[in-house]
């Protein structure tokens, strides 16, 4: 048995008592934070040592540090991507879409039939594979970013449609009752109560349409792009078998969905800061 | 009382449906009318409208054009034949169901840890959160490849995919529902002396099957995404996602469409029959009425 090894399984059972250990703290808010945190850095190690130790083909998977040097010798090749896809593509799309499903829900908020018609097919639609029109979009849309735009726009649209739906709704009658006692206008009644009590699932809405975006937008390059942009170096790098270069791509995609979610949820826990679900 | 409210929904739905159908059919004649000028000279509005309307290859076909599609490649054609939209229907829903199924199990499993034991639950659950933010599919054609390179083809990597994506919201939703039950029916529980098996048995696992079901419904219109995705960057021949990609370059948007409608017939079916099973299961259990 090599050293790599018998490394490997040295660091994999000593990572797994310290954290047993470590579980057990009184103190939970430190082992909260301590406990992923080791179980991330061990497990990189293992990735890193089981790469070596066995002598795998980095055509295959290539090691953690493989990876971080490729990502950092191709900084500017990533930013070009990462502006092409994310920031062009999936951003314009995901506010053209989630902003669109916003007012379309407050346009149809007042008319009950509308309501009762959209929200199961809205419901139906957002459980359908819509990431299978990105062909049709680069179709019509052409092979840069508008296309990208464009279906994300389509698979962002009917999820966050159907929350702010059910946010609008969901009030307390009595609370509505007290806006009539004080001869509240609609429009006072939709942004000082409505809107309001609405976040919490628009908020969900935001928060299920943000991975989507992204998905969205990677997908359709799939289908046809310009030579840039991280679905394009995904497919084309795989093609090459340089998969250091694939999971540095992969590597910023999940940065960007991790760091683009938790955007989302700082906002909301500073405006719905009242809501029973932000209260510890 | 339940009919009635039944009723309320199946009017506005077939309302809407109805409009959009009318909607289609008339921004089919703007996007199809410059093809039409093309290929056709001197035409009547009303011929110009009609062949907007029947183009071979148009840009957006309309919804009888896809039908008759779509019945002509499932019921006139061998269901063996590479044309025939049931042969690559199976061929994805094979690798959903599959991926589907191993998910699930993968998914209760590891929800079972995580309740069982503090460091499990403290070290994986952040990952399995974080990962739910993390643009999955993007891996897909890496998956694909690489298996395909150790030999690993077909059903299997596809399989890969679906499975996970399915598997987080499993983990999710069963974690959710294992910790359900309150305070007061787990020390009742422990009154009784009941071992922690038992108290799986007889408490946290039917106390999480409405979350389970849920989960499951979102789980398997994923695996279907994924399986389709699956199809797409290795050059497969068989499958709704392989005719998407074969549709885009052939330019037979009809095709296209056919196979999308197909996809989504098949979503509805997945989620349908979990719906179903659900209603029965927690009927059966009194959960609801």
């Amino acid at each position: 048995m090599n050293t790599f090894l018998l490394l490997f399984f040295i660091i994999w059972l000593g990572g797994w008592w310290l954290n047993v250990r470590i579980s057990k703290f009184e103190n939970f808010n430190l082992s909260r934070f301590i406990v992923p945190s080791l179980f991330g850095i061990v497990f990189m190690l293992m990735w890193e040592l089981i790469v070596i130790g066995l002598t795998i083909n980095p055509v295959l998977l290539p090691a953690p540090s493989a990876i971080a040097v490729k990502f950092s010798s191709s900084l500017d090749i990533l930013w070009i991507d990462f502006v092409q896809t994310l920031v062009k593509g999936a951003l314009s799309g995901y506010i053209l879409g989630c902003g669109g499903a916003f007012l379309t829900a407050i346009a149809i908020d007042k008319f009950d039939f509308l309501k009762r018609g959209l929200l199961p097919l809205g419901n139906f639609v957002s459980a359908l594979p819509i990431v299978g029109m990105a062909p049709i979009f680069v179709m019509w849309f052409g092979f840069d970013w508008q296309s990208k735009c464009a279906i994300v726009v389509v698979m962002v649209y009917f999820p966050m449609l159907v929350n702010s739906v059910q946010g609008l709704e969901l009030i307390d009658p009595s609370r509505q009752d007290l806006m009539r006692t004080y001869n509240a206008s609609y429009s006072q009644t939709l942004l000082k109560l409505r809107l309001p009590s609405a976040m919490p699932f628009i908020f969900n809405g935001l928060k299920i349409c943000s991975t989507l975006a992204l998905i969205g937008a990677i997908v359709a390059e799939f289908f046809g792009s310009p030579i840039k942009g991280m679905g394009f170096r995904i497919s084309s790098e795989v093609g090459r078998f340089a998969l250091d270069m694939v999971w540095a791509e992969i590597f910023v995609a999940a940065m960007a969905g991790c760091l683009f979610y938790g955007l989302i949820a700082l906002i909301e826990r500073r405006t719905t800061f009242w809501h029973p679900s932000q209260q510890k | 009382m339940g009919s009635n409210y039944k009723k309320n929904k199946v009017v506005p739905v077939t309302a809407i449906l109805l409009l959009i159908g009318i909607f289609w059919y008339l921004v089919a004649i703007p996007m199809n009318s410059e093809k039409v000028s093309r290929q056709f000279k001197n035409l009547s509005t009303s011929e110009h409208i009609q062949k907007c309307w029947s183009l071979k290859k148009p840009k957006l076909p309309t919804p009888h054009q896809i039908v008759t599609e779509m019945v002509n490649t499932t019921f006139f054609k061998k269901v063996s034949s590479k044309r025939s939209l049931v042969y690559h229907g199976w061929i994805t829903l094979q690798a959903t169901l599959a991926g589907f199924f191993l998910g699930t199990l993968f998914g209760i499993l590891l929800a079972l840890g995580i309740v069982h034991n503090k460091a499990m639950d403290l070290s994986v659950m952040p990952w399995v959160i974080a990962s739910q933010t993390i643009p999955i599919l993007a891996i897909a054609p890496m998956i694909i490849v690489v298996m395909n390179s150790v030999g690993v083809t077909g059903l299997l990597p596809k399989a890969i995919i679906s499975m996970y994506l399915s598997f987080f919201p499993v983990v999710v939703g069963m974690v959710k529902g294992l910790r359900s039950p309150d305070q007061i029916q787990l020390d009742q529980m422990k009154t009784w002396s009941a071992s922690s098996n038992q108290i799986l048995w007889y408490l946290r696992f039917p106390s999480s099957l409405p979350f389970l079901f849920a989960s499951l419904k979102v789980g398997v219109a994923a695996s279907l995404v994924g399986a389709i995705v699956g199809e797409l960057p290795s050059g497969a021949i068989s499958g709704l996602g392989a005719r998407m990609l074969a549709g885009t370059y052939y330019g037979q948007t009809i095709m296209i469409w056919s196979a999308l409608f197909a996809a989504a017939f098949l979503a509805a079916f997945l989620v349908f029959i979990i719906d179903f099973s659900q209603k029965i299961v927690l009927k059966k259990m009194a959960i609801i009425r």
